[in-house]
Parts: structure tokens; C-alpha cells; sequence
């Protein structure tokens, strides 16, 4: 007698080890979330590599200038300033969405929009500023690894503020309808995961960096 | 609310919270900004200040991000330690097993590496 002949007329295998009952598939916004999840964090695990490697070549310099020689700690204290305060109106733009007050949602994403921008702005100027002195990508392994890991998350960020001008399109066109209720689920978790890499940055890049 | 639903909660997609009232919903968002501005606040003044003592200013650094790391993870994620959650938070285990082990396997070795070996220009002559 197969295993599957024992379970005919009786109870399902998860309800004899302690299942719940009656349970089904789980929602498909539990599935979409949790498979955005873990890409997020997959994503963060590309990261991980990015702040390895800068940790590794912090002193190969070659010649060139230090992080303490560059930084402009007041700059990276306003886009700091800037994406603290998108993820709290994206945050705000979501409760938004779910009392379906498209008003709202649509003034929390736009200012959201506007934040990240000025991050944006902040960086590139930043980005600018440090080729314009000569200590471009090209000039030492650790700058190299510096323009990979903030320009990598800068690159996230752009990609974010597309998608968040589709949403706030696809709302407009669409209302909350639960398939765009699941985008916007993504759309905040991303967003929030940029900010929490951006801790990371900078404390290590630039706090860590202009101690050192 | 049905009586199933009291003892088995569904599970909660990461970014779903709990609580469905917007009040509470607004005071946590505003508890999370208001911890996390006070974390930066503090890392952005131990790193240029010299009031502690300097070896400690790392570790201060290092401390703090992964405490605003954590109040994101809670007040803006929405990451619980409840059941309806352990998907979630198996999940970020696991991303972050594997994020300390390329992070702290890298510096260990590369450490190792930089301690043990002789400098570049040596061993280009040992080559020669």
C-alpha cells in the first residue's frame, strides 16, 4: 500500500503533523510580496559584495586622495536628510492607498518623487565635483570600488523613481485595483530597502571613510 | 471576527502590517522617522566629534547603523516577531547570514592576506 492510499477518507498529511485546517494556497499578495522580498534581499546580497570590496581597497589609493581629502560630509548629510524623509511620505503615501485616498496617495508619492530627486541632484553634483578635481573612477582602486557601490545604489534609486512615477500613472489611470495594490506593496518595500543601503553607505563610505 | 481567525492568522506579506487603523498606522511611521533621525543625528556628531574617546568612534558608527537598520526593518517594513511573520524573518536570516559572510570573509582574509604576504614591489623582484 502506497502512502497516498493511506490518506484516502482521512485526514490530510499537514493536519497529522499539526497543520492548520482548511488552509489553501496563501494569498496572491502574500506570494507577490515574499517573492519581492527575497529578491530585495538578493539584492542586498549584491550589495554586500560592493561594501566588501570597498573595505578591501580603502587603502589602495595609489597615490591619490583619501576619502578624508573628499568628502563633503555636510552634502551627504542633506541626501541623507532627503531619502530619510521619502521613505517616511512613501510610508505615508501607502496608508494613503489602502483608505483609497487617491488625494493623498498621489501627494505622498509626489513629494516622495521630489526627495528623491533632490537625492539625485545631490549625488550627481557630488559625482561631478569629485572628476572635476581629478579623483574620477580611473584614479585609484578605491575609487573605483567608491563609484561602483554609491553609484550602484544611485542607479537603484533612479530605477525606483521610475517606477514610482508609474504607479502614482497607474493609480491615476487604473485606481486601486488589487493587482495595483500588489505593485505598490513592491513599490514601498523597495523604496524603503534603498534607504536601509543607504544607512550602510553612509556610515561606512562616508562617516567610517572621512574617519579613517 | 471568526474564531479560526483569532487562533490562525494568515500569514502578512513583508511591507503588510497588522494593524489596519490609520491612526497607528501614522504614530508608527512617525515613532520610526523620529528614532532614525535621532540614530543619524548621533552618527553624523560621533563621527566628527572629539568629546569620546577616538578607537571607539568605529564601532560607535558601526553600532548605530545596524540599529537604524533594525528600526527601518521594524517601523517601516514592518517586520514582526510574531508567527503570521516567520517567513519573512527566515528569509532575512538567511540574506543576512550570507551578507556577514561575504562582508566578514572578505576583510578576515584579505586581512590575513595584506599581515602575511610581502608588499607587491617585493615579490615583482622575487618574480624577476
Amino acid at each position: 500500500m502506497t502512502d497516498a492510499a493511506v490518506y484516502i477518507g482521512h485526514e490530510k498529511p499537514s493536519q497529522l503533523l499539526g497543520g492548520r485546517p482548511h488552509e489553501g494556497p496563501a494569498s496572491k499578495r502574500i506570494v507577490t510580496g515574499y517573492g519581492f522580498w527575497i529578491f530585495l534581499l538578493s539584492d542586498i546580497v549584491m550589495f554586500s559584495c560592493f561594501f566588501a570590496a570597498h573595505a578591501v581597497l580603502i587603502n589602495q589609493t595609489a597615490g591619490g586622495p583619501r576619502g578624508s581629502e573628499l568628502f563633503d560630509l555636510r552634502s551627504v548629510a542633506a541626501e541623507t536628510a532627503f531619502l530619510l524623509l521619502s521613505s517616511f511620505t512613501c510610508g505615508l503615501a501607502m496608508i494613503a492607498a489602502d483608505v483609497r485616498s487617491a488625494k493623498w496617495y498621489q501627494i505622498g508619492m509626489a513629494v516622495t518623487c521630489l526627495l528623491g530627486l533632490g537625492f539625485l541632484a545631490l549625488e550627481f553634483r557630488e559625482f561631478a565635483d569629485l572628476v572635476g578635481r581629478g579623483a574620477g573612477p580611473t584614479r585609484s582602486a578605491f575609487l573605483s570600488s567608491f563609484f561602483t557601490l554609491v553609484g550602484c545604489h544611485g542607479a537603484h534609486v533612479t530605477a525606483g523613481i521610475l517606477w514610482l512615477l508609474t504607479m502614482m500613472a497607474q493609480v491615476f489611470a487604473k485606481g486601486f485595483r488589487a493587482d495595483i495594490m500588489r505593485r505598490l506593496l513592491c513599490f514601498a518595500l523597495f523604496w524603503h530597502a534603498l534607504d536601509i543601503i543607504w544607512v550602510a553607505i553612509f556610515s561606512v563610505v562616508y562617516l567610517l571613510g572621512s574617519a579613517a | 471576527m471568526s474564531d479560526q481567525h483569532l487562533h490562525h492568522p494568515a500569514d502578512l506579506a513583508p511591507g503588510d502590517e497588522e494593524e489596519v487603523r490609520v491612526g497607528p498606522r501614522l504614530l508608527g511611521y512617525c515613532i520610526g522617522f523620529g528614532l532614525a533621525i535621532i540614530l543619524t543625528a548621533t552618527s553624523f556628531f560621533i563621527a566628527g566629534t572629539d568629546l569620546v574617546w577616538q578607537p571607539s568612534i568605529p564601532v560607535a558608527l558601526v553600532v548605530l547603523a545596524i540599529a537604524q537598520m533594525g528600526v527601518h526593518l521594524v517601523f517601516f517594513i514592518h517586520i514582526t516577531t510574531d508567527p503570521d511573520n516567520t517567513n519573512n524573518i527566515l528569509a532575512l536570516a538567511f540574506g543576512l547570514l550570507i551578507v556577514f559572510l561575504v562582508v566578514g570573509g572578505s576583510l578576515w582574509i584579505m586581512d590575513n592576506l595584506n599581515q602575511n604576504m610581502p608588499p607587491m614591489d617585493q615579490i615583482m623582484q622575487m618574480q624577476r
